[in-house]
């Protein structure tokens, strides 16, 4: 059995499909694509697919991941390639590889997060982030499954900045406008609230309760009273393993590139003799 | 002149509605052509939510015709919710298509297709937030032509007001004939303005064109009678046929959605018609004469149905399924071929005759199995007489014993309540089938544990067929029926523990039958109901019956009418009624003589097997029946690439 793990994304309108829409969807795909899926026991199997820590429901998403169970091999990019034209454009499945590790689930200890907030000034951002970060805890309150919790947004914010924004002088100048973040896409053209906008980037730990770039929303209304007259736009632009020292999150899927690396540098060394045992 | 999309303007309002996916389109098969490109251009509405409306085979086999088409566009809207509605009025966005958000009103022609009447305050809702004026009368040569079709525009008479334009029957072909006439009349530079394009449409003799028929009244209501009030417009409107199924194998490219919807399965019309006779069901008289597809056209449809959406279940859908010709080797020929896939097979209506442990087994082999349906209509062998549906009570306990036998746990007939001649018994021997099918699951399985689940709703009178003259039971006494009936059921000691009870009361029924076989008068209870925030009258939440009697009693009773007079008095012979003047095929001396049969309780046999009855369908479409045996079989597919 071939253990193959993706990073998907969900841009532009389509990050208005919710997981279980996006688990059919994926599924689907499979099918079409003839993937030579595992399925599951039982009396109705299902194909093996495990996913991992998925966005909300209307959160744009660079780094979604996932892992499917093959009972044959596949190359992994051309699996990549046959999935993506499968999948409606917008869910893109940008990158595939073998698993040789053990813990992809594990490894996702952190989100990359960019809110865009339309028709605040950088500046009220930057005052309401300074006192933000200056408390120790934030208690905001959000309704879960079992009703109203309170919880602390703080602790599992790692880094949180104003990366550019635009005031609304400036941006009465020109019309289309960069907005500085280098994977925003699709950005439509005409939103309500033409005037201010910031955008800020976070670093959230996975905690649980999960403190989600909403929360952090509520923490900031909490401590400063920002309070943005639209909703943020939210993306998430990476997730994994987290460099505790620097506050960075790395690439969950480097583990299985190197171990693929690896082996083929083995197996490159060993041509020409016998090989019993080349796989990790 | 490219129309601008709305959707960066819908954007900012879907964080703040319910499940936001259903209204950015995208959907796998859909198509978005480009406007100018094009030119005639229809949106096509499903009035329902679009978990209802994107899986109905109406709208998207029309969608997929038309769009084949050079230089024919078609885009798709559905209802929005009113969460969507608000904000939409709040924010000044019109309604849109999910293809390319385009406003509606931009389209030459605007298509609804309305499976039930029940639609009707939608299609008012629709036309509003379009910004087109509900009012047919005050529409302009910015306003796109209004077309509806589906079963319930045979008859459009509530709805005459707010549409300009009915087709009844098979869409097809008439939609494409549609296309040409808007087509010729625009590249002519529109000559005559709107009523121009009507009236050429009304000349094809297959489209109904309502503002071209006066109606006058007798002074007790009744009407005196339809006449066309333009030279040139057919005395009555014929409905349209499609022969060879096999020529139009639509839809090839199903559209796949990513929102969840009520059917997530490949459907297959493996038919169209029905001659078995029941005579409350519309669509089985309508849809005459039965035309299958072949087996080998099934076949090829499944295969590249399944290859284009990467579905799981294919359904193969008509009005009787077990009833094609070689339904056996359809299903097993299927089940063979995907034996590996897991892909389940499913028989959405099928007959308790015609039901049998073959097509159970084969629809079971590939490991899902939903629970079987049965549908003997009514409780008495008397009242099954009466309704012509010819299965004894023998029939049913047999085939439910051999489901039983076969492993199967639960089983559910569906019954109504308020056919003609029905009293309080017919109706309470449904309890003594039920306990019988217990005693039997029970005999034959060997186990205590099986169900059985009655479902009973009321019945409505439908124009079109043999009851079309019949009295509706009110609400009260239906409600009192079905209270009776469950008494019964749960006063069982021994067996009623395993029989479920779900019933409908009899307040909807009434509604559907006013607007049934209402006339044009209810229009103007249609739109109070709508302006008085009536919407999705489907949906049990949002239906309110209180909101339809206070509106029709504020409109109905000055016109020397009421909601009884449309829906319990019972019709004579001599009386026009509003849907005369469309053409569903039928005789209407032959339905009165089987409305006389029924209430003598003699029944009639299915035309496919025995001599014709003259219903007058087939020679009114020059044609007849069109079924196999093709003797062919469904080949297995070679060896899938992997
Ligand atoms: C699948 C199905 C469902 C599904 C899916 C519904 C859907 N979204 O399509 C579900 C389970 C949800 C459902 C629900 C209901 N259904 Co249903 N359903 C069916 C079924 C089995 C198939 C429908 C179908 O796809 N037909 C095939 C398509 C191609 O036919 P079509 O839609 O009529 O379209 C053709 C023409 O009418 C025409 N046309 C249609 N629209 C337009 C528009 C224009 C502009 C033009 C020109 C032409 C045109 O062109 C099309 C191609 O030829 C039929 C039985 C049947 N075999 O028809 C019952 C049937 C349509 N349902 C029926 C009923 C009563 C209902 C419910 C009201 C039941 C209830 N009490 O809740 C609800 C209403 C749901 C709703 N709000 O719309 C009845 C309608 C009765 C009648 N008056 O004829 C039918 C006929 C069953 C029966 N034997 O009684 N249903
Ligand atoms: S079998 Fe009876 S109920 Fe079913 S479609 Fe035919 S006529 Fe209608």
């Amino acid at each position: 059995m071939q253990r193959i793990r993706l990073r998907y994304t969900k841009r532009g309108r389509l990050r208005f499909t919710s997981h279980r829409d996006f688990q059919r969807a994926f599924e689907r795909a499979l099918r079409r694509a003839e993937v030579p899926m595992a399925y599951s026991a039982g009396f109705t199997p299902h194909p093996k697919v495990s996913y991992a820590n998925a966005a909300p429901t209307g959160v744009s998403s660079e780094a979604e991941y996932l892992e499917i169970a093959l009972t044959d091999p596949r190359d992994p990019e051309r699996l990549r390639a046959l999935l993506d034209e499968s999948l409606p454009s917008g869910l893109d499945v940008v990158e595939a590889v073998e698993a040789r590790t053990p813990g992809l689930a594990d490894r996702l200890q952190a989100s990359v997060w960019q809110l865009r907030l339309e028709g605040v000034a950088p500046a009220e951002v930057e005052r309401a982030v300074a006192a933000f970060l200056a408390t120790d805890t934030v208690e905001v309150k959000r309704t879960t499954k079992n009703g109203l919790r309170a919880f602390d947004a703080r602790s599992a914010v790692m880094a949180l900045e104003v990366v550019s924004g635009r005031a609304e002088a400036a941006q009465r100048v020109g019309e289309g406008e960069a907005t500085g973040a280098p994977t925003d896409i699709e950005q439509s053209a005409d939103r309500l609230g033409r005037g201010d906008c910031a955008i800020l980037r976070l670093v959230v730990r996975h905690l649980t309760p999960a403190v989600r770039p909403d929360d952090v929303l509520s923490g900031l209304r909490a401590t400063a009273d920002l309070a943005p007259p639209v909703p943020a736009e939210v993306t998430r632009l990476a997730q994994g393993p987290l460099d505790k020292e620097t506050g960075t999150v790395t690439d969950p899927l480097a583990p299985d590139r190197d171990a693929a690396t690896a082996v083929l540098t083995t197996a490159v060394g060993l041509t020409g003799a016998t090989v019993s045992d080349g796989s990790a | 002149m490219p129309v601008e999309s709305v959707f960066p303007r819908l954007e900012a309002l879907l964080p703040h509605v319910q499940k936001p996916i259903q209204y950015v389109g995208g959907e796998l098969n859909s198509t978005a052509k480009d406007w100018d490109s094009c030119d005639v251009r229809w949106s096509l509405m499903y009035p329902d939510a679009y978990e209802v409306g994107l899986p109905n085979q109406g709208v998207m086999i029309l969608y997929e015709v038309l769009n084949e088409r050079e230089g024919v566009l078609a885009e798709r809207t559905y209802s929005v919710w009113p969460d969507l509605e608000a904000l939409m009025r709040q924010h000044h966005v019109p309604q849109f298509t999910v293809d390319a958000h385009r406003p509606v009103k931009e389209f030459d022609a605007f298509g609804v297709s309305f499976s039930t009447e029940l639609g009707y305050t939608n299609l008012l809702t629709a036309l509003d937030l379009a910004d087109i004026p509900l009012e047919a009368a005050a529409r302009t040569l910015d306003d796109p032509i209004v077309i509806a079709g589906g079963h319930a525009a045979f008859n459009p008479e509530p709805i005459a007001d707010f549409i300009d334009a009915a087709v009844i029957g098979d869409g097809e072909q008439a939609v494409l004939e549609i296309t040409d006439v808007i087509r010729a009349w625009k590249a002519e530079g529109r000559p005559e303005g709107r009523d121009g394009l009507l009236l050429r449409l009304a000349k094809t003799g297959g489209v109904y064109i309502p503002k071209f028929y006066g109606v006058e009244y007798l002074p007790d209501g009744r009407i005196a009678r339809v006449v066309p009030n333009v030279s040139g417009v057919p005395w009555r409107v014929s409905k349209h046929t499609v022969m060879d199924l096999d020529e139009w194998p639509y839809p090839k490219q199903p559209l796949v959605p990513l929102a969840e919807t009520v059917h997530e399965r490949m459907s297959v019309e493996i038919f169209r018609g029905c001659t078995r006779g029941c005579r409350f069901c519309q669509a089985g008289m309508i849809t005459r004469p039965v035309r299958e597809r072949s087996i080998t056209g099934i076949g090829d449809m499944v295969e590249a149905g399944l290859k284009a959406t990467g579905f799981e279940e294919v359904g193969l859908l008509s009005l009787s399924s077990a009833d094609h010709s070689e339904i056996t080797d359809i299903t097993k020929g299927l089940a063979d071929r995907y034996e590996d896939d897991k892909i389940g097979l499913s028989l959405p209506s099928t007959r308790v005759d015609a039901f049998n442990i073959d097509l159970a087994d084969e629809l079971t082999r590939n490991g899902r199995r939903s629970g079987l349906t049965f549908a003997p209509e009514g409780g008495s062998e008397r009242i099954r007489k009466v309704i012509n549906k010819m299965v004894s009570e023998e029939d049913l306990i047999r085939t439910v014993a051999t489901a039983y036998g076969n492993g199967w746990r639960q089983v559910k007939l569906y019954f109504m309540c308020g056919l003609p001649t029905e009293t309080d018994d017919d109706v309470l021997e449904i309890a003594d089938m039920a306990t019988k099918v217990i005693a039997k699951g029970r005999e034959v399985s060997g186990k205590n544990d099986i169900r059985c689940t009655v479902s009973i709703g009321g019945f409505v009178p439908k124009p079109h067929t043999p009851f079309q003259w019949a009295p509706q039971l009110s609400a009260e006494e239906t409600d009192a029926r079905l209270e009776k009936l469950r008494d019964k059921i749960r006063g069982d000691k021994r067996y009623g523990r395993s029989i479920g009870f779900r019933y409908h009361d009899g307040k909807p029924g009434i509604v559907e039958g006013l607007l049934s076989r209402g006339d044009r008068r209810i229009g103007a209870v249609i739109r109070a109901v709508y302006e008085d925030g009536g919407r999705f009258d489907g949906w049990r939440e949002h239906f309110s019956y209180d909101r339809w009697m206070e509106c029709a009693d504020a409109v109905l009773p000055p016109l020397g009418v009421d909601v009884d007079w449309y829906t319990t008095r019972e019709r004579g012979y001599e009386e026009v009624l509003p849907w005369d003047h469309l053409d569903s095929g039928l005789d209407k001396d032959w339905l009165w003589e089987d409305w006389q049969d029924a209430l003598e309780e003699t029944e009639v046999d299915d035309c496919r097997w025995t001599p014709c009855f003259d219903c007058g369908v087939c020679p009114a479409m020059d044609t007849q029946i069109q079924i196999g045996p093709t003797g062919k079989k469904l080949l297995p597919l070679m060896v899938k690439n992997s």
